[in-house]
């Protein structure tokens, strides 16, 4: 008789529990659905005529304009001084590239630094870069354009490259992968070796980074790429390097060029490398993202 | 042993490395952050127009802070609309944005039920955060801007949901509730993520003694859940604040248009503007746009103060443990 209660108790958790489950999956889908469906609906507007948007506007399947979009994107006298996909792809890429490479090694150089040395000001430094880590450079921005103007840097590169040499946040986490998982005696046997000091880094310490500068070199990568606010308070005349996201907000809200379906293309065009980068990498970058905030 | 070793690098002394490892940093830092905060504040004690780079003492910040009844004064209620309208913005777009991740986050890393796919979910929820915001925020105007000819509009004339067109952008609220859904829509799957480490942090075993215990799901996760997760959550909060007061893609790129509409002007929006001199009574207003920079400066280091104490709070009791 108890047997049977228990049994029957236990099929009844089991489906609740199935119930429980099934209503789970489906507001997943739900949830999944709506965060893909603007995604989805650029790429699918991008490939229809100025007409079947504008008349239609939603639509789910792809159309057969494509090409003609890009044509008169390309084409088009009004688009081309605003827009010019290979060189907005390739201002974006190197001002992204050479500020990730930057923020790497030297976050990699400070952090190994600030732990494999013993100096008097180490600890004091190292609350610095803790203390600075959420001051966000968008307050700064006023005195910052007028100082890259006063040293002739407006409308110039360097500016959006060259700061990523002290990025905080990224010493941070460099500093946490370093205590856990960093032996120092191997820096001690270099130096039995008669290794000298920033060969030890460049040799022993950045191969043994490696897993965590993958991580920060997507984030910083992404950061820099998508980065909207400081080229366009930077980049004030015609002929500054704009970068991707610049080229697109030109595009959208130009009125002298009313082709809705090349509008959409032009977004599509600046969303689908980062895109195409983050479903490549995306199983680091989701352990990623909680690895650089949580402490302990 | 131990001490003679130590001793001995004394003699040879590495020290000088330590300082030539972290001087690029600091080297950089002082140029590109403390040197132009500086000037920031050097800018917000000097005239604004025709009046730029003249001294004018506290002017700015008595004009943002306190009103006045000259041209300048007129700036405190532009400042501070623009600040309550950043609020509304980023407390609209937190709290659906917490309580969906919360949900989920609690859903994926519920050990009972495994939802199939999480892996997949995860992974597309998490993707309008990587997405570039400037091209998200055009993708929102192609979708709602303009008169008839938006997809959103035709779409819903179409189905025959609305008679005639709606103009989301120049209405109040419409255009502040996509603001909001967009900065939610970018931000949950970014703060699931950070709830899930703080979940998955917590010892199992915990949960196993309150299941023997009687513990049911809601129970234990306001009891147990809660209470565990509070320093991620004041981290989540305070962090997704000093984002918000940055809050300036979307809402910015959404309201350029013809006839332009102030209820999307944030902080940062206000900023731009002032130091651009796009529209406004003055002019280039360099002083007054670095002076609102340094009180939300002010109000960012407070802010990271607070954490900065909570989190050395709840770290310093380990550490007493540890000595005890």
């Amino acid at each position: 008789m108890d047997k049977k209660a228990a049994a029957a108790r236990e099929q009844a958790y089991q489906r609740s529990l199935k119930v429980h489950g099934i209503i789970r999956l489906i507001v997943c889908i739900l949830i999944t659905v709506i965060s893909l469906f603007p995604i989805y609906i650029i790429v699918i507007n991008a490939t229809r005529s100025h007409e079947a948007v504008a008349t239609q506007g939603v639509a789910f399947l792809p159309g057969g304009d494509l090409i003609n979009n890009f044509n008169s994107l390309l084409t088009n006298e009004y688009v081309a001084e605003l827009f010019d996909p290979l060189k907005g792809y390739l201002n974006s890429l190197i001002i992204a590239g050479g500020s990730t490479l930057l923020a790497v090694f030297f976050s990699g150089l400070t952090a190994y630094g600030l732990t494999v040395y013993d100096f008097k000001l180490k600890g004091a430094a190292t609350i610095f870069v803790l203390a600075v880590m959420m001051i966000p450079t968008q307050v700064i921005s006023v005195g910052f354009m007028n100082f890259m103007a006063q040293i002739g840097l407006l409308n110039n590169m360097i500016p959006l490259i060259l700061p990523s040499i002290a990025s905080p946040a990224v010493v941070f986490f460099m500093l946490q992968y370093m205590k856990s998982s960093f032996p120092l005696e191997i820096v001690e046997a270099a130096r039995i070796d008669g290794c000298g000091e920033f060969r030890t880094f460049l040799q022993i310490g950045l191969p043994m980074l490696k897993p965590a500068f993958a991580v920060q070199a997507i984030f910083a990568f992404v950061a820099s790429w998508n980065n909207y606010y400081t080229p366009s308070m930077l980049f004030v005349s015609p002929d500054a390097p704009k970068t991707m996201p610049m080229m697109v907000t030109a595009v959208v809200n130009s009125y002298n060029f009313n082709e809705f379906g090349a509008k959409y293309l032009a977004i599509t065009l600046s969303v689908l490398p980062v895109i195409i980068v983050y479903l490549a990498l995306s199983k680091f970058i989701v352990k990623g993202v909680a690895l650089g905030a949580v402490k302990g | 042993m131990k001490n003679d070793s130590t001793s001995r690098h004394k003699v040879i002394s590495y020290a000088k490395y330590g300082y030539f490892f972290i001087l690029p940093f600091f080297l950089t830092y002082a140029f590109f952050m403390i040197y132009p905060l500086i000037y920031t504040f050097i800018l917000s004690l000097q005239g604004n127009g025709k009046k730029l780079g003249e001294f004018v003492g506290f002017d700015n910040y008595r004009a943002l802070l306190f009103g006045g009844s000259d041209s300048l004064g007129l700036h405190q209620e532009a400042f501070w609309s623009s600040m309550g309208r950043t609020l509304i913005l980023w407390a609209g777009n937190f709290v659906v944005q917490i309580i969906l991740s919360l949900l989920l986050a609690v859903w994926f890393s519920d050990s009972r039920i495994k939802v199939k796919g999480a892996g997949f979910f995860k992974v597309a929820m998490y993707m309008p955060n990587i997405i570039t915001a400037a091209s998200v925020a055009s993708m929102m105007v192609m979708l709602f801007a303009g008169q008839k000819d938006n997809a959103i509009n035709s779409m819903l004339l179409n189905l025959g949901i609305i008679g005639e067109p709606f103009d989301f952008i120049s209405d109040e609220w419409a255009s502040r509730i996509i603001v909001m859904f967009v900065q939610s829509w970018m931000w949950y799957g970014n703060t699931m993520l950070l709830l899930m480490s703080g979940i998955f942090g917590i010892d199992t075993s915990i949960y196993e003694a309150a299941s023997i215990d009687g513990s049911s799901g809601m129970h234990t996760f306001i009891n147990i859940t809660m209470p565990i997760l509070k320093p991620i959550f004041i981290y989540v909060f305070i962090t997704s604040m000093i984002g918000g007061l940055q809050m300036f893609d979307i809402p910015y790129l959404f309201h350029t248009g013809a006839d332009y509409k102030p209820h999307l002007e944030t902080a940062a929006v206000y900023i731009f503007r002032n130091f651009r001199g796009s529209g406004n009574i003055l002019g280039r207003n360099h002083g007054l746009a670095a002076a609102a920079s340094m009180i939300l400066f002010v109000i960012t280091v407070a802010l990271g103060i607070f954490i900065f104490k909570f989190n050395s709070e709840s770290t310093g009791i380990k550490k007493r443990k540890k000595k005890g």
